[in-house]
């Protein structure tokens, strides 16, 4: 089986598939649908279109095809990225059709995950459609025998500056297709006054589809004579069936068979937790097959978990001293010389991602023998090359033979760059020798997440007169995301501490971040923003604890504890900086100051003294996945404690924008998720289980509790483009409980808020 | 053997035991997808679609208990997209991954059907559904539009 790479109908190997060999196959697969799957002869396509760049493909009646490389889980940028190519190669938008690329490690990372897709491939879409647009215009230029420097694309045609001529693209797709690829240097990119749809909204490309009913997700995705299976898991990660008895299950109409899928080996990174399915004719006929089984588990070393007891043992190793990580003066020292130090201690339970589409994929494996011989998965995935990765070795063929469509995706929130689903419906396909679709209901889901982590923050600084720390000691402990991948590794790593903690934009003299031990006794995950979410609330809410000692107005306060307007040397702190140079990305007070002071001033901050007892104001402010965040909450709290958020005002600095809707979308949702999170997110394990199962006892925000009105400012910046899913999640927590501080003098040092009484007399 | 009325057309189905819940019935057996599972206990407002023109959860309504009623789905809600909550969601950009959002605009046009000037106290506490997207701000506007636009008609 050869290296395959999806197109569409008419596009061909060239461009699209540049660097492919000769006599590859293209696979062909509709857009987002993830069904008709058919293999078509390339060199017969090749015939007409004009494929300069592996993402555009032009073909001669003018449409052109735009390559969608990462994963919509409802961020737009399925409609992000082809706007920017579409933008720089002079495109009519509504002659654009978007292709949903298959996973290949030649398209660049697919991993939608870490808030990176714009920042990573902004630059990169501009190059595919400058370079279409170069060539289009020299081929004009040809066919006119003028010089190319009088041609210039726009809107759909070239147009010849020294007289009236003009020619659509589709018609200088045939000599398009004979002129040499432009290398980089020669493209001449569009001045950012002249986009025409960068910083424009557009309706996301899927909306029609969406609103109809139409569009299909993983749990859509169907393969001729496939099967439905639901799974029985081991209730205790790293448990294992013992022995299982399928006379019942056997006996539901609709079940066809009861397979046995093994556990992982060794760490276990996105391979299956094992257990047993149920194969059937209907997603009902294998949940009540699922049902009906009798399974014995071995349950393994972890049946003993229990979160309460876990707690204590995390408050133990942040509250004695840890391996350094950041370090500058000598913090623990001047702490303990001095006469007025406050400490604190913050937790956040376990979470899930729970996302609204639970994890499902299809897969048909084809088998000769024992040996597979192709393998095919659907699935709503954020990850198409992981997943290829995962189901690969598994099927014992490489991972590029694994053919990978991707369609739309129910949420994701970093579980589904996971794919331990997509490999459990591999293996199922492979024993049913058919295609089988692997749907995990809404408690396996809830029971067997990737979690994030539970999580300790001890927070310690010495003050002055003037109440402004001196000193300050910040010290985490939780199992770590690396647990996943090595057993062995029981400490925060580095990239989860600069998460919030290590990244600490205050400027003191004395300052110190330490982590401490903790084993992991289930699958510990990424959730959209990470490790922000526990030390972003220690630290922000620590910094309106010392304002509060200070006597200070808590804005006043952030303002002078961020301190002047500088770049923090990424080298002498050891941050990482997610990869990014400090050239493109620098750590800018600045710009964090800038959204601090602007969210203020959107929300009036000085009313907040104003207000009654019951309501009030409180801020936080954070760098995060390269973007700046402010937030202010103002809360309303009745006297028997009850919470409402009318209003909550964000201002992001996420540099440069492409798509102003989806980034409003996304801070707007952000503001969303972490309401839910703060006021009832928590995950609890008892013996190694599980407790909570569904969403009546892990409960989101709605309609009515949610927080009523958002505004919204996105400062207008020509800075490289930074984060956003992800970024304006952090800030939310702390500004909310900091709030509620102001409303009722009532601390919340630990999250969820359902486990607080917030009454006040 | 039993009979549905799914959007006008009559279903016959065969080997369907009577318990299975409506919302699987028109996944896997009627092949209309454009429902959704979310939870499967009338929690979170997915899997809503109307019968005789009300608002109920597919996800925990036995096929058997349809009987003569009419079922709607998104499917069926318009020929082509242009039902007023439709139209209205799309003018508001409501849906970022839009999993949820087929419930959620079933769940607001049968309630417009009943009410076509809903306050907020209406829309809190009839719209209840779940969206992990965090689009209730927008899904608010939108019913509000949709309302306007019917109350014109």
């Amino acid at each position: 089986m050869s290296s395959t790479l999806q197109s569409q109908k008419g596009v061909t190997r060239r461009g699209f598939l540049a660097g492919v060999s000769a006599g590859s196959l293209v696979l062909m697969a509709k857009v987002s649908s993830g069904q008709d799957v058919a293999v078509a002869d390339a060199a017969k396509a090749d015939v007409e279109s004009f494929n300069p760049d592996l993402f555009v493909s032009i073909a001669p009646d003018g449409t052109v095809s735009i390559l969608a490389h990462r994963s919509e889980m409802g961020t737009g940028i399925r409609t992000s990225l082809p706007r920017v190519v579409a933008d720089e190669l002079e495109a009519d938008w509504d002659r654009v059709k978007i292709v949903q690329a298959i996973g290949d490690k030649r398209l660049g990372d697919q991993n939608t995950d870490g808030s990176n897709s714009i920042r990573f491939f902004f630059d990169r879409m501009r190059v595919a459609g400058a370079t279409a647009r170069t060539m289009l215009e020299r081929a004009a230029a040809q066919k006119w025998g003028v010089s190319a420097q009088e041609c210039s694309a726009d809107n759909h045609r070239v147009v010849h500056s020294g007289s009236d001529r003009t020619i659509e693209f589709g018609q200088l797709v045939s000599i398009a297709r004979t002129l040499d690829v432009p290398p980089a240097d020669q493209l001449k990119m569009k001045s950012p006054s002249k986009y025409r749809y960068i910083g424009k909204d557009t309706p996301i490309t899927d909306m029609d589809d969406i609103l109809t009913g139409k569009a299909i997700y993983g749990i859509d995705a169907r393969m001729d004579n496939q099967l439905f299976a639901v799974i029985a898991r081991p209730p205790v990660v790293g448990g294992t069936v013992k022995s299982f008895d399928a006379t019942r299950a056997k006996k539901i109409p609709g079940v066809v068979d009861v397979v046995e899928i093994p556990k992982f080996t060794g760490a276990p990174v996105f391979q299956p937790l094992g257990g047993v399915a149920v194969c059937a004719t209907s997603t009902w006929a294998a949940w009540q097959g699922r049902d009906a089984l009798e399974i014995e588990w071995d349950e393994g070393s972890n049946a003993s978990y229990d979160t309460d007891e876990f707690a204590k043992t995390l408050a133990e190793s942040a509250n004695k001293p840890g391996k350094t990580v950041r370090n500058h003066g000598d913090a623990p020292q001047r702490i303990a010389d001095s006469s007025k130090v406050h400490k604190a201690d913050y937790s956040v339970p376990h979470l899930s991602h729970a996302p609204m589409e639970t994890p499902c994929a299809v897969a048909d494996v084809k088998t000769e023998g024992d040996k597979v011989v192709a393998c095919t998965v659907t699935a709503a995935t954020q990850n198409p090359q992981a997943v290829q990765q995962a189901v690969g070795p598994a099927m014992g063929i490489k991972n590029e033979d694994v053919i990978v469509n991707v369609t739309l995706l129910g949420t994701g929130f970093g579980r589904k760059s996971k794919p331990d689903y997509c490999v459990e419906a591999a293996m199922l396909s492979r024993k049913m020798g058919r295609p089988v679709h692997v749907t995990w209901t809404r408690e396996d889901d809830i029971h067997h997440d990737y979690f994030h982590t539970i999580s300790h923050v001890h927070l310690e600084a010495a003050v002055d007169d003037a109440g402004m720390p001196t000193a300050w000691l910040g010290r985490a402990a939780y199992p770590t995301i690396g647990s996943t991948f090595n057993p062995l590794a029981n400490e925060p790593a580095a990239f989860e501490v600069e998460m919030g903690l290590s990244d600490c934009p205050y400027d003191i003299p004395n300052l110190r971040v330490e982590v401490g031990q903790a084993q992991a006794h289930t699958r510990i995950g990424w959730l959209r923003s990470v490790a922000h979410i526990q030390q972003n609330f220690a630290v922000s809410s620590f910094a309106d604890e010392l304002a509060s000692h200070a006597g200070r107005d808590p804005y006043e306060y952030l303002i002078e504890l961020l301190g002047d307007d500088r770049e923090i040397d990424l080298k002498a702190t050891g941050l990482s900086n997610r990869g990014a140079s400090a050239k493109d990305y620098p750590y800018d007070i600045g710009r964090l100051k800038a959204v601090t002071h602007r969210v203020a001033e959107m929300a009036d901050w000085k009313r907040g003294k104003t207000l009654p007892k019951g309501r009030g104001l409180g801020i936080a402010c954070c760098r995060a996945f390269l973007g700046y965040t402010g937030h202010v909450v103002e809360v309303e709290i009745s006297k028997d404690g009850k919470l409402r958020i009318p209003k909550i005002w964000v201002c992001l600095d996420a540099g440069l924008i492409v798509s102003p809707d989806r980034v409003r979308a996304q801070v707007e949702g952000a503001a969303i998720m972490a309401t839910t999170q703060a006021r009832f997110g928590k995950i609890s394990f008892k013996n190694g289980r599980v407790v909570q199962s569904n969403y009546d006892d892990y409960s989101m925000v709605t309609m009515s509790n949610a927080p009523r009105e958002i505004i919204i400012d996105v400062v207008d910046s020509k800075a490289a483009p930074a984060g956003v899913g992800e970024t304006t999640v952090p800030s939310l927590a702390p500004a909310l409980c900091n709030a509620i501080f102001a409303a009722t003098g009532k601390r919340i040092r630990d999250l969820p808020l359902s486990d607080h009484d917030l009454s006040w007399a | 053997m039993t009979s549905i009325n799914v959007n006008g057309k009559t279903y016959e189905l065969k080997d369907v035991p009577d318990d299975t819940p409506l919302l699987w019935v028109l996944r896997d057996h009627l092949g209309l997808t454009g429902t959704k599972y979310g939870c499967g206990v009338a929690e979170c407002g997915v899997c809503t679609v109307h019968l005789d023109g009300v608002a109920i959860q597919s996800c925990v309504t036995e096929v058997g208990e349809v009987g003569d009623s009419k079922i709607t789905t998104i499917e069926g809600l318009s020929e082509d997209g242009s039902h007023p909550v439709q139209k209205a969601w799309r003018e508001h950009g409501v849906p970022q991954c839009g999993y949820c959002q087929v419930g959620q605009m079933m769940m607001a046009a049968a309630m417009l059907r009943s009410n076509d000037n809903p306050s907020d106290d209406d829309i809190d506490s009839e719209i209840w559904n779940i969206c992990r997207c965090g689009t209730y701000p927008r899904i608010r506007a939108a019913i509000k539009s949709a309302a306007k636009e019917m109350q014109s008609k």
